[in-house]
């Protein structure tokens, strides 16, 4: 990534092939973005073009930057918790989770078994709705209008569900360290178990319009294609991983809150190509709803805090936890100094990581691609930048 | 003045064959405001019926149901600053929108509306329309590169690259139908109406002429058609998630308002060509199966009755508006526009109109269908990558093109065929 803007040398930018190219034509250097429909916020692409053909790229990033892993060594560690929200904010339930769980396991606090299974509910509800952000912007870079729309009006149902547990619909704000502080609003199960029924149908009607449609097809099968060690040696997370065959979620691999006694799948794909990604999200939407099913079944009677100083002062020491956030592995990592406000918050956004898959993945490809590689990366620019 | 006016309801050839200049530049005038009429229209209904294809109301503030937007749009366009780029080569950035809007315009001199309802018929009907719309590329090189920016740029490429390998799909669908007009008769015609009057002689629309070819060399055409006017899915020359806006990036207001104007122009004259060649143009449908005297009668009522249907629409719409003060501007407004529709549904009912402007209808709700279609592809289908864009142009249309074309020879020149072979082996 590059340091900023007046460094860039445009003219010597390192895009790898300088072979000659057809009647020893100029590339082209195609600035794109910060200002795009498609960059999904405000990131900066420099493509180098020849003709239609991407022969490199560099991201610049930072116009949202916002220091939030500053601000977490300025304020107290609960004072700190509804910033993380601000970072993926299409995902901010599962931001939150995030951050709690690592100031506990920081204290060496558990929260208690109801309280785990809100969370459960709470973050699985917001990987849908994240996902089907993506999927309407996604279908909406490849050209499909129509999507975008059927998936926000199906997002609204569970957003009302997130405006009646906690009051906020996008930067929620749901939980506490060492648990949650809102009980389940009367009918919070009910509404769970319609929205499970209502959502299947409508999934089948996402795909109904995309996944086996010609024209779709054609634009994702063999696009961006992610083989499964560049995806490790990138340090790539999330369903663009699984896409690629590597079955590795977090939720499966080192369990946290009550994951290990609910049953559901890992979908993987094959060819790591951004239809493969297309698949795996889908399909990790339906074990999200299997997920809900269950755990709104099971949701046990009991406390909702654990037991938590009013003043949190942790002990000396460090520690990194992550979750399984839609885009992938969201780690924080805490130093603690003792005091009431961390010493360092460092925090290893799923979108960050996975951007620098970008330049692998559209190398040789057509601009057309450079806009599907985006949107199946499901990038969100507040994360990216933080 | 009343002679000029007799002479012309009595004609029965269009004002150019006549020679009657006076009746030809009404004609002009009056089929330019048409078309300006009707693109203003499809802003409207594609806004709206996209909106409803996408669970939204689409516009609803300005006057009923939205029905003055494109108005206050055209307003807003044209009280904006011009602007031209610092660095844009400025008397092409100026005449690009100029040459697209005169091209789009210039091929409905010869689209017949009806056997008199056309400006002329010329005898090259067909090459002329396909001529003067493929002018239109021009316009928007021009556009794409006298902006001197990255996005117009390759947005202008890519249409003319598209536009020009979609064109050879087109024209040999068109040679089929032009083929399928000398079959029987024996005298092939490149004039519009002489098109249409063949399809009147044989009693069959060249849709369904030797069933498949002519219906395959429609299909041919129908999505060539698409992509000559850059429409989803083919609209990848302003493709607005990739390109920004295309070849029109860096223009705005009046200018800006031009190219959208000749876009739309462009796609009701591709879809005339459709109409022309493949539906009847203006004939009436079901001619063979409900004939008759009676039924000539039922068809002609349709345009009148269907106006008062349009207008009974709008009373009914008035009726379920909020009974609110706020809401009575409104409501007065679809009234007057529903009593409006009905006094032209009132009007086209007597016989003396119904007989002159039935034709007219016939056609324009043809070219309305097309209309829909391109609303509906691009509420459904994504967009084609410009490698799978002309792969699907020269490698799937173009085949299918030129084989339909040498089977429609093949079916059509049969007797001879089959005289020739039995003579040779006699």
């Amino acid at each position: 990534m590059s340091k900023g803007t007046e460094h860039l040398d445009l003219d010597n930018l390192d895009v790898g092939t300088k072979e000659k190219t057809f009647l020893d034509s100029t590339e082209l250097v195609l600035n794109m973005g910060p200002q795009h429909p498609s960059t999904h916020g405000v990131l900066r692409v420099i493509l180098k073009l020849d003709g239609e053909k991407v022969l490199g790229t560099e991201c610049v990033i930072g116009y949202l930057h916002r220091g939030v892993e500053k601000i977490g060594e300025n304020r107290t560690y609960a004072m700190f918790n509804p910033y993380v929200d601000r970072m993926d904010y299409v995902a901010a339930v599962s931001n939150g989770l995030g951050y709690c769980e690592t100031v506990e396991k920081l204290l060496s606090v558990e929260a208690p078994a109801r309280a785990q299974y809100i969370r459960v509910i709470m973050t699985e509800l917001c990987r849908i709705a994240s996902h089907q952000v993506w999927l309407g912007t996604h279908a909406l870079d490849i050209g499909a209008l129509t999507p975008l729309f059927y998936a926000f009006r199906d997002r609204e149902e569970i957003l009302k569900i997130f405006e009646r547990y906690c009051g906020a619909r996008l930067t929620t704000h749901a939980f506490r360290i060492g648990g949650c502080i809102y009980e389940t609003y009367d009918g919070f199960e009910q509404d769970v178990k319609k929205y499970c029924t209502f959502f299947l149908p409508k999934l089948d009607e996402y795909e109904e319009l995309l996944t086996t449609n010609r024209i779709w097809v054609t634009r994702t099968k063999n696009v961006g294609i992610l083989k499964p060690e560049d995806c490790i040696a990138l340090g790539v997370t999330g369903p663009v991983l699984r896409a690629s065959g590597v079955k590795w979620d977090l939720r499966k691999a080192q369990p946290y809150e009550c994951y290990k006694d609910l049953d559901f799948e890992i979908p993987t794909g094959l060819n790591g190509d951004t239809y493969d990604r297309y698949l795996v999200r889908i399909a990790e939407m339906r074990q999200s709803v299997r997920i809900l099913q269950q755990a709104v079944e099971r949701i046990p009677p009991g406390p909702i805090m654990a037991k938590v100083p009013k003043v949190i002062k942790p002990p000396v020491g460090e520690v990194y936890h992550s979750i399984e956030a839609p885009k992938g592995e969201l780690g924080y990592f805490i130093v603690s100094d003792g005091s009431t406000q961390p010493y360092r918050v460092r925090v290893r956004p799923p979108s960050f990581v996975n951007l620098q898959a970008l330049d692998t993945m559209v190398r040789g490809m057509l601009v057309a691609d450079v806009v599907a590689v985006i949107g199946t990366l499901d990038i969100v620019l507040g994360e990216v930048d933080r | 003045m009343l002679d000029a006016i007799k002479t012309y309801l009595n004609s029965t050839v269009t004002p150019g064959e006549a020679g009657s200049q006076f009746w030809a530049l009404l004609y002009i005038v009056a089929i330019t405001l048409g078309i300006s009429l009707a693109v203003i229209a499809m802003n409207w209904l594609e806004r709206k019926i996209l909106a409803h294809m996408q669970i939204r109301l689409g516009p609803m503030r300005v006057g009923p149901h939205g029905l003055m937007q494109p108005f206050a749009d055209a307003l807003k366009l044209l009280i904006k600053e011009d602007i031209i780029p610092a660095n844009a080569d400025k008397l092409v950035f100026w005449s690009a929108p100029v040459v697209v809007t005169m091209t789009a315009f210039t091929t409905f001199l010869v689209v017949p509306f009806g056997r008199t309802h056309a400006v002329t018929d010329m005898n090259i009907g067909v090459l002329f329309m396909l001529g003067i719309s493929s002018l239109g590329v021009l316009g928007i090189i021009m556009a794409g590169w006298s902006s001197n920016s990255h996005y117009p740029l390759m947005g202008s490429l890519r249409s003319s690259a598209q536009m020009v390998s979609y064109e050879v799909a087109m024209g040999l669908a068109i040679v089929c139908a032009v083929l399928m007009t000398s079959l029987q008769t024996g005298t092939g015609t490149l004039s519009m109406i002489g098109i249409v009057q063949a399809q009147q002689a044989q009693g069959m629309w060249f849709i369904f002429k030797f069933f498949p070819l002519g219906f395959l060399a429609f299909v041919v055409f129908a999505i060539a058609m698409i992509a000559e006017t850059n429409r989803a899915p083919f609209d990848l020359p302003e493709a607005e998630s990739e390109l920004v806006a295309g070849f029109h990036t860096e223009y705005s207001g009046f200018r800006w308002s031009l190219f959208f104007l000749a876009e739309y122009a462009a796609m009701l004259a591709v879809s005339s060509i459709a109409v022309t060649l493949w539906l009847g143009g203006w004939l009436r449908p079901f001619p063979n199966l409900l004939s008759g005297p009676a039924w000539d009668l039922a068809f002609s009522l349709i345009p009148g009755l269907s106006f008062l249907v349009m207008a009974a629409g709008c009373f009914l719409g008035t009726m379920r508006m909020p009974k609110i003060v706020q809401m009575r501007a409104q409501a007065i407004g679809l009234g007057t526009f529903g009593a409006l529709l009905g006094l032209l549904g009132l009007v086209m009912l007597a016989p003396a109109v119904r007989d002159r402007i039935q034709d007219i209808f016939w056609f324009v709700a043809k070219v309305a269908v097309f209309m829909y279609l391109y609303i509906w592809y691009r509420g459904t289908f994504p967009r084609y990558r410009f490698d799978q864009l002309m792969k699907v142009g020269w490698k799937v249309l173009l085949p299918i093109g030129l084989g339909v074309l040498i089977l429609t020879a093949l079916v059509g020149m049969r007797h001879e065929l089959l005289a020739v072979v039995v003579g040779g082996t006699r």
